[in-house]
């Protein structure tokens, strides 16, 4: 029988020959992500050798990586002081992929893993974060973790007990209008899936519209697959992958491609074809609670969020840019950007987009996951509006459970934030 | 037997059980002040009045999606509850039972604040209406963590038996 590209791997890295979905498995990992809550996988972490006469040992430190984003800088004593322990205990263990708070190598996990070239197609691929399905977009099966179980990964480097998820095709066909983009198509299929619809499988990404996406729009549609429930997102290996990871990560050594097989076995396949695709809204307060940009335009918005995980990359801000330039923020409106990374952000200086978002009048933030989870900075007031370019709108996502946050692509974000509300971005005249 | 301490509805989300603001507390013993701080009611009755151990939260579909936050789950282990819902989002689910929060799948759940509870034998007895709702299973793989109370001892006794080994 046939495997799909996640049962591939799985096999693979439990040294079997086959396996199907359901299948209880213990893959090896070729790498463990961890952010600031590292802290408290390294107190778990510790906890597994308590009382047992063992030193506390990582398998292999060359395969684990912590990256600092999701308060940077620390906004709070209590947050330095967990930095400052991890960076201990990252010294100590010479952990050589770890990237603290800078202008140059720093940034948000999920952008920093693939541009630094630490995720190869096949590889099994975790994270203490729930948007490492991001990782997929490479070819990779990668998905989010707890901390103690990664804190079991790092003494063992395997997950115990997996049971093989089963897997659904996305078959994506069409050319999408001008201004629509990859967010749009994954807002259109978790609006379809529902947000439970992919709970505990996959989704793989298959068509020529997914053919010819760059490496960016998939990590944004591997990103988002979490938000249908899945386990991960995968788009298989093909000549982009390749592209991208000698070109734009400094891949040198072999890269193996990973395809499913002809006869693999699906649960369920769904066609989506992108010719007449508008832009796609999340309402509040669900991700799958998914509207055509027209019914939702004249929304009246306080806080623009161009960013994120999900669309704070360079074709992002160049969208964004293209639609702002020369042009003013809507008096009343915020507009705060967040380059997904260091390196990101200095391309977009170099490429003139952060002086044009600035000339318009939006405030351009270090690169990290600013307003995205409302710990930080950029919170809203009680009964304000955010549209923003992250991945979640639950209530108090952006940390006021009194406000409302819809979610939208680039094009949108900065058509919206020239007007004041939620504006149609295929209507407008540059 | 048990009560319902509280309803709650569908796509319950770790934003919601444990709001972002409070991540940078990580401790077991720390958290459990913080579970559903947006929910004045229902964290005021955890924190203020004695909820007895084996007390039941029940949610709807998809609970505890969103973030991978552990917090979600140790925060609610503090109080020693039971969470019944339809279903349950996957990294929620696998940390519970990393952890030993008892969540119980549920798929036609029908309770209401107040309702006593009877779980046995693989249903769940709503004695306040008289109705009785079927468990679904706990899948294989997650059994064995489950029977070594936890991932940390699952994880402790593999870690000797390797280092035995050499
Ligand atoms: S940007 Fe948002 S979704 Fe992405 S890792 Fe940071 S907090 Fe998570």
């Amino acid at each position: 029988m046939g495997m799909t590209v996640v049962e591939k791997i799985l096999a693979r890295a439990s040294s079997l020959s086959s396996l199907k979905a359901g299948d209880i498995v213990e893959p090896k990992v070729d790498l463990a992500m961890s952010h600031e809550n590292a802290a408290l996988v390294i107190n778990q972490f510790l906890e597994i050798y308590q009382g047992t006469g063992l030193e506390p040992k990582i398998w292999n430190p060359s395969k684990v990586s912590i990256i600092f984003d999701h308060r940077v800088p620390a906004e709070s004593p209590k947050t330095a002081s967990n930095q400052k322990k991890i960076r201990g205990f990252v010294a100590a263990n010479k952990i050589k992929k770890f990237h603290d708070i800078r202008g140059d190598v720093g940034g948000i996990c999920h952008q920093v893993l693939p541009e630094n070239g630490y995720i190869k197609p096949g590889f099994v691929v975790v994270g203490t974060d729930s948007h490492t399905t991001s990782h997929g977009a490479l070819g990779a099966f990668a998905f989010g973790i707890g901390a103690t179980e990664m804190a079991s990964v790092w003494a063992l480097g395997c997950v115990l007990n997996v049971e093989v998820p089963a897997t659904i095709k996305v078959n994506v066909t069409g050319k999408f209008k001008k201004f629509v983009g990859p967010k749009d198509l994954i807002l259109h299929l978790i609006g379809k899936l529902t947000a439970e619809g992919a709970n505990f499988k996959v989704i793989e990404f298959h068509g020529p519209t997914i053919k010819k996406m760059s490496t960016s729009g998939r990590l944004a549609i591997c990103n988002m697959s979490v938000e249908a429930g899945a386990t991960s997102g995968i788009v298989p290996a093909d000549n982009e992958t390749v592209r991208y990871l000698r070109e734009e990560a400094g891949i040198k050594g072999k890269i193996h491609r990973v395809v499913p097989d002809n006869d693999a076995v699906f649960e369920r396949i769904v066609d989506i074809d992108v010719s007449n695709l508008e832009p796609q809204i999340a309402c509040p307060h669900t991700v799958d609670n998914v509207k055509s940009i027209k019914e939702v335009k004249g929304t009246k918005i306080n806080q623009i969020v161009i960013g994120s995980c999900t669309n704070g990359r360079l074709d992002d801000l160049e969208i964004a840019a293209k639609i702002i330039k020369g042009k003013k923020v809507a008096q009343g409106v915020r507009m705060l950007i967040f380059p997904a990374s260091a390196r990101i952000y200095n391309q977009a200086l170099a490429r003139g987009f952060i002086g044009e978002f600035m000339k318009a009048g939006a405030v351009v933030m270090n690169s990290g996951c600013g307003p995205c989870l409302g710990i930080h900075e950029g919170a809203l007031g009680d009964g304000e509006v955010a549209l923003s370019t992250t991945n979640r709108n639950f209530k108090g996502r952006m940390g006021n459970p009194k406000s409302e946050v819809y979610l939208c692509s680039p094009a949108v974000a900065a058509a919206s934030a020239m007007k004041g509300v939620i504006t149609d971005p295929t209507k407008i005249k540059l | 037997m048990s009560q319902v301490i509280y309803k709650l509805g569908d796509d319950i989300s770790t934003d919601i059980i444990y709001p972002g603001r409070y991540m940078a507390t990580v401790l077991p013993t720390e958290t459990p002040q913080f579970a559903f701080a947006d929910i004045k009611e229902l964290n005021e009755k955890l924190n203020t009045k004695q909820v007895p151990h084996g007390s039941i939260i029940v949610g709807g579909k998809n609970f505890g999606c969103g973030s991978s936050r552990e917090q979600a789950v140790s925060a609610l282990k503090g109080y020693e509850i039971i969470i019944i819902a339809c279903n349950f989002a996957r990294i929620f689910f696998q940390n519970s039972i990393n952890l030993g929060l008892q969540t119980i799948t549920c798929p036609e759940i029908e309770a209401n604040e107040g309702d006593e509870l009877d779980i046995k034998g693989g249903e769940v007895v709503n004695k306040t209406s008289g109705k009785i709702f079927r468990i679904e299973p706990m899948p294989k793989a997650r059994q064995a963590i489950i029977e070594a109370s936890g991932l940390i001892a699952y994880t402790r006794k593999r870690v000797m038996e390797k280092a035995s080994m050499r």
